[in-house]
């Protein structure tokens, strides 16, 4: 934790901050708070910050806001453009498009969140075992991360949901299972540049367990990198959900995901005539994974000012 | 890359083989360990793959089925059919389809040229605009234009390759009609390269535009970068042109971040080009792979594995050997 105060200092005495601080900032500029300043600075992560909080509280709250259930099938009104009542029209069955697409985010963002965590412990636990120990453990856990890496995640995803078959909770084990290389790196990079630092050396010396030392001297120092990637995990999963669930090979119909919507599309015909049924859900995705990337950027800036590029 | 004396270009040349030589032997159990887990992971799916060989209305006795299975082989234990699948591999034979019986190696050659050409393309595409738009963004920086472009890349980044691919279907193919709908050329008339260029181009764009966007952005910072440095100052008092000094003396330095990305871009290329070829029914290795895990066609799933796996190693490669090209500082050793 020493690391930390020192390099906070570092940044209250770098001329980042060119307003004059007052009294009361002076004394509270706390890490934790300059990095909130610098996020509320970006203007785009803020945005992104609005966009995907509403996105959570219209899949939070879509029984209300939806005004008809995502299976719920209006017989009197079906195939229909966008109207009063159906603002993105119906399907052939009569469902509501709008509905359907606010329930659909319960799913994709469920899914997105939790692989995204699934894929950031798995990849800490692994980068914190291949920096802390090295050697040989270093050496296998890398390999073994190089190999993942070199093949395209959604074909190795796409053959394991095709034999095992598809579900919810399959496709959200199997993306948060496959995404760990990323963090998994980073951590390890970070203990690595961590290892012989005095506050270790000096745990280490005064005989603190190899898990201790892992988990409350060096993981701490690691949150920030996995904060950035965090928004990057979500997207990445969102993606991949997506893209699965395209392709038939993830979340099942009835259940409406934002990837199953628009394969709907897969037909010439609906494509053509009927963009309201596809269009929605991919418009959805499109501005999630904008406003995740918009979030990355922002506490990218705000966490590591020297990453700052551009 | 300019190495004044011939003798230091004989040493360069010699290292350079040497690191080649030390990759692709690195790459060997890269790719025995690749195969195994895809291997292995078939073994502990539930279905019978000798289901995948029968037609459904065919009723068959438990003496016929095991019959049929010992032919294929499919009666030893996983291990061994792993081994004698790497000794066929290593004599160049990927066994045959379970669906048709046709060889592996024959249908992947008939699949892997459409593919190459669209993923040839859509990099090829991703580069040249991706590193123009880039640098004209960096040295406009703060513009209308660099506002408008980096909005563009920010939306790029971020639509995946089948939502592209879709809005692409519909607004240049069915409702403006620039673009014929799928296919590789048009049923019935004879080949031309203008008719398969025609068939090309849209999915090559939406395939590409992942490409152009992560390319453009991290050329645009990559520039901002270099375009502050001193020597770049320095050139433009020298009263060097605006092309010069951008173009021969930033972008040269620039270029290494820049092929770092492209090589990272590669997996995504791939994904991207199975889902782009199943919306425009292209006949390549995507929808060849969808059909494959449809039918449980092992042979056809390792062998693909293994194709896609080497491409790719070579892939990456290639990325490290471009850095040499680039940077003549770069020395392997």
């Amino acid at each position: 934790m020493d690391n930390s105060v020192v390099k906070s200092d570092a940044r209250a005495l770098a001329p980042t901050t060119p307003e004059p601080l007052t009294a009361r900032q002076a004394t509270v500029l706390t890490p934790t708070r300059q990095a909130l300043r610098r996020f509320r600075r970006h203007r785009l992560a803020v945005v992104g910050l609005v966009v995907v909080i509403l996105f959570i509280l219209l899949a939070i709250f879509a029984p209300i806001v939806a005004r008809s259930g995502p299976n719920t099938v209006d017989l009197l009104g079906r195939n229909q453009g966008p109207t009063g009542r159906h603002w993105f029209g119906t399907d052939r069955t009569g469902r509501d498009t709008f509905a359907r697409t606010l329930y659909a985010g319960r799913v994709s963002l469920s899914i997105g969140f939790a692989a995204a965590i699934i894929s950031i412990v798995v990849g800490a636990l692994l980068g914190a075992l291949a920096g802390f120990f090295g050697k040989w453990v270093d050496g296998v856990i890398m390999r073994f991360t190089d190999v993942v890496m070199t093949f395209p995640a959604i074909i190795i995803i796409l053959t394991i949901v095709a034999l095992t078959g598809p579900g919810i909770i399959k496709t959200l084990l199997i993306i948060g299972l496959l995404n760990w290389p990323v963090p998994c790196r980073l951590v390890r990079a970070k203990f690595l540049s961590l290892r012989e630092q005095e506050f270790l050396v000096a745990a280490r010396a005064m005989g603190a367990s190899a898990p201790r030392m892992i988990a409350v001297h060096a993981f701490p120092n690691t949150v920030d990198v996995l904060v950035v990637y965090a928004s990057f995990g979500v997207v990445n999963a969102i993606l991949l959900e997506a893209g699965l669930s395209f392709l038939g090979l993830g979340v099942q119909p009835p259940t409406a995901s934002w990837g199953n919507m628009i394969n709907v599309a897969s037909n010439l015909q609906v494509l053509e005539q009927q963009p309201w049924l596809w269009v929605p859900a991919g418009v959805a995705i499109v501005l999630t994974v904008l406003a995740c990337n918009f979030i990355g950027d922002g506490l990218r800036d705000a966490l590591d000012p020297r990453m700052n590029i551009g | 890359m300019r190495i004044a004396h011939p003798s230091l270009r004989k040493e360069w040349s010699d290292t350079l083989g040497r690191y080649i030589q030390r990759r692709l032997l690195i790459t060997i159990p890269i790719l025995i360990a690749i195969t195994a887990i895809i291997f292995g992971m078939l073994q502990l799916t539930p279905g019978d793959p000798l289901d995948a060989y029968l037609s459904p209305d065919v009723i068959l006795s438990i003496e016929q089925r095991n019959a049929i299975r010992h032919d294929l082989g499919l009666d030893r234990p996983a291990p061994i059919r792993y081994l004698f699948w790497l000794r066929e591999v290593a004599k160049g034979n990927l066994g045959n389809r379970i669906k048709t019986g046709e060889p592996v190696g024959t249908v992947i050659k008939q699949r892997i040229g459409p593919t190459l050409s669209l993923m040839g393309s859509g990099l090829a595409i991703g580069i040249v605009v991706g590193i123009v738009l880039g640098v004209v963004s960096a040295v406009k920086q703060y513009s209308v234009l660099d506002f408008v472009l980096t909005i563009f890349a920010f939306l790029g980044a971020s639509t995946p390759a089948f939502f592209a691919g879709l809005l692409g279907l519909y607004i240049f193919s069915l409702r403006l009609g620039w673009f014929p709908a799928g296919g590789l050329a048009t049923p019935g008339v004879p080949y031309s390269f203008w008719d398969h260029l025609d068939h090309l181009i849209l999915p090559a764009l939406m395939l590409s535009l992942f490409q152009v966007s992560s390319i453009m952005r991290y050329t645009r910072s990559a520039m901002l970068g270099v375009l502050s440095q001193d020597y770049i100052r320095t050139a433009q008092a020298k009263g060097l042109s605006q092309r010069v000094t951008v173009g021969s003396h930033a972008l040269r330095n620039a270029l290494i971040p820049i092929v770092t990305v492209v090589g990272a871009t590669i997996p995504a290329l791939v994904g991207g080009a199975v889902f782009l070829e199943s919306i425009f029914s292209w006949p390549g290795m995507g929808t060849l792979y969808l059909d494959a895990i449809a039918g449980r066609d092992y042979p056809l799933i390792m062998g693909m594995t293994f194709i896609i796996a080497t491409v790719i190693l070579i892939a990456n490669l290639l990325t490290d050997l471009t850095y040499a090209f680039i940077d003549p500082r770069i020395r392997y050793g």
